[in-house]
């Protein structure tokens, strides 16, 4: 079973999202997912101050088995994006949920939170995979 | 009924991550197929090929026999240990399997063929061996490990006793030669030197035990097929099969036309097909921008369309490129489209050859 960190919430499709305070999160892929998509050669991110809903596909990871969409968690603006997964997308992989992050959202609406899984719950959603 | 090569737990020790391989379960990577990619431009690296088909063919007509059986001519081959990559084909001209033959004797050779064709080719051969004096004999007791990379053979040397290196010493590409128990043939499917080594089985795990400590760097299938498609070699089922001509397969270097008399399987269709100029061409793809093609998107030209039999990331380019099928009128230096994730993107047509030795040849 892959580190499922206890402090972040997360999405069936599997992004993570890190509340920062002040009606900020980071989002990111999960361990899990990264070792079912392999080493990552390109990771495409949304443009900073994009406007971005819950359910949109907002970035691309993709490896060298696939291309996999990924979605928004929460809606909100785009604040930052991880630019240096463009010179290496392989950070990914390596550190998921750290240096791996692929952008931040200033929330629209922090309800939202509520909405996304804890880690037992991710946790049981892969076991269902 | 999953089969497991004699190697099945070296790669477990070694932390493979493992996958069903058409009936075999095999080391997809044993962490990152990246790093195994670049292990083996740059430094060693070994596959267990184990799954993979040796068939010795032996007998008085064993060279006429595989004269009607593959679309080379073995005849061409006079120096034992000499091998020839060639196809076999049915009597419509489809590509049944690609092949190495090993050439000893004229009434001995040693065939390696796919895993995944196994049963069929099996079928095939002996079907066709039909009134020929031939014993056809499949030998599951070898296990084989390719050792492929810069510094492959460097490293193999270390471990070969005085005898074994006499053999070996000064081979050229496409030979072999039996050493002891060791069959060591300086082939491979990388783009690369080395060596593949067949020996038995149950020598097999110290011989991947030796070359673990000399330092060769374990590889799964992953990395052998980004290596195989960089090196613009085709792979069996997705670049062509049995409904597939060799000459839409970037095969026809592999066919002897010459002595006109020699009546191989497939070679009235595949004559025809050559005269009319009508079968598609395999060429290369290359994206430079983002994005990587896969196989089966779709490849738009002023000529018509195509499509993509192998597509991947090339680790040591940085970017996509991939083998397509396509209109023969498509030209060299063309630009093409692709359509991918809804959108068409441009992509440079090239012979299908992209890294040979480390090196970008394109």
């Amino acid at each position: 079973m892959s580190n499922i960190p206890s402090e972040l919430k997360y999405a069936t499709s599997h992004e993570w999202v890190r509340n920062e305070g002040n009606g900020v999160v980071t989002v990111g892929i999960s361990e899990h997912a990264q070792g079912l998509l392999g080493d990552m050669v390109f990771v495409e991110l949304p443009d900073v101050d994009d406007e971005i809903s819950v359910g949109d596909d907002v970035a691309v990871a993709e490896s060298v088995k696939a291309a996999s969409d990924i979605y928004a968690p929460v809606s909100g603006k785009v604040i930052a994006i991880n630019e240096d997964l463009e010179d290496s997308p392989e950070t990914v992989n390596a550190d998921a949920f750290g240096d791996g992050w692929l952008f931040k959202v200033q929330l629209a609406d922090e309800a939202e939170l509520d909405a996304l899984l804890d880690a037992e719950g991710y946790a049981n959603s892969i076991d269902e995979d | 009924m999953t089969n497991k090569t004699v190697l099945h737990a070296k790669h477990i020790e070694a932390g493979a991550k493992m996958v069903d391989f058409y009936g075999w379960e095999m080391p997809i990577n044993y962490g990152s197929q990246i790093e195994e990619h670049h292990a083996v431009r740059t430094d060693a690296g070994m596959f267990d090929v184990s799954h993979m088909t040796i068939v010795d063919v032996k007998g008085a007509d064993a060279q006429a026999f595989l004269r009607k059986l593959v679309i080379n001519d073995v005849a061409k081959l006079d120096v034992a240990g000499k091998a020839l990559y060639t196809g076999m084909c049915n009597h419509e001209g489809g590509v049944i399997d690609d092949l190495i033959v090993y050439f000893f004797t004229n009434t001995d050779y040693r065939l390696v063929v796919n895993s995944a064709t196994r049963v069929k080719d099996l079928a095939w051969i002996a079907e066709q061996s039909a009134g020929f004096d031939v014993a056809v004999t499949e030998r599951p007791e070898f296990a084989m490990i390719a050792v492929q990379g810069p510094q492959a053979k460097a490293k193999v040397a270390t471990l070969l006793n005085a005898g074994q290196l006499a053999a070996v010493d000064g081979m050229k590409p496409f030979f072999s030669a039996q050493a002891d128990d060791l069959f060591i043939a300086t082939t491979g499917y990388t783009g690369e030197n080395g060596y593949e080594i067949a020996l038995p089985a149950d020598q097999a795990a110290d011989l991947w035990q030796q070359l673990l400590d000399a330092g060769v760097k374990p590889c799964g299938l992953g990395a052998r097929d980004t290596l195989r498609l960089e090196a613009g070699m085709n792979l069996y089922g997705l670049d062509m099969d049995e409904n597939v001509s060799p000459l839409a397969a970037n095969m026809a270097w592999t066919i002897s036309w010459e002595p006109e008399d020699r009546n191989f399987n497939g070679r009235e269709v595949i004559a025809a097909q050559r005269a009319a100029g009508d079968q598609p061409k395999l060429v290369g793809l290359v994206l430079e921008e983002k994005g990587v093609l896969r196989t089966g998107l779709k490849v738009v030209s002023a000529e018509g369309e195509g499509i993509i039999t192998s597509g991947t990331f090339s680790p040591t380019l940085g970017h996509s490129i991939a083998m397509a099928r396509v209109p023969r009128s498509v030209k060299l230096g063309d630009t093409v489209e692709v359509e991918m994730r809804k959108k068409l993107v441009k992509v440079q047509v090239i012979k299908p050859s992209f890294v040979r030795n480390g090196k970008k040849v394109f």
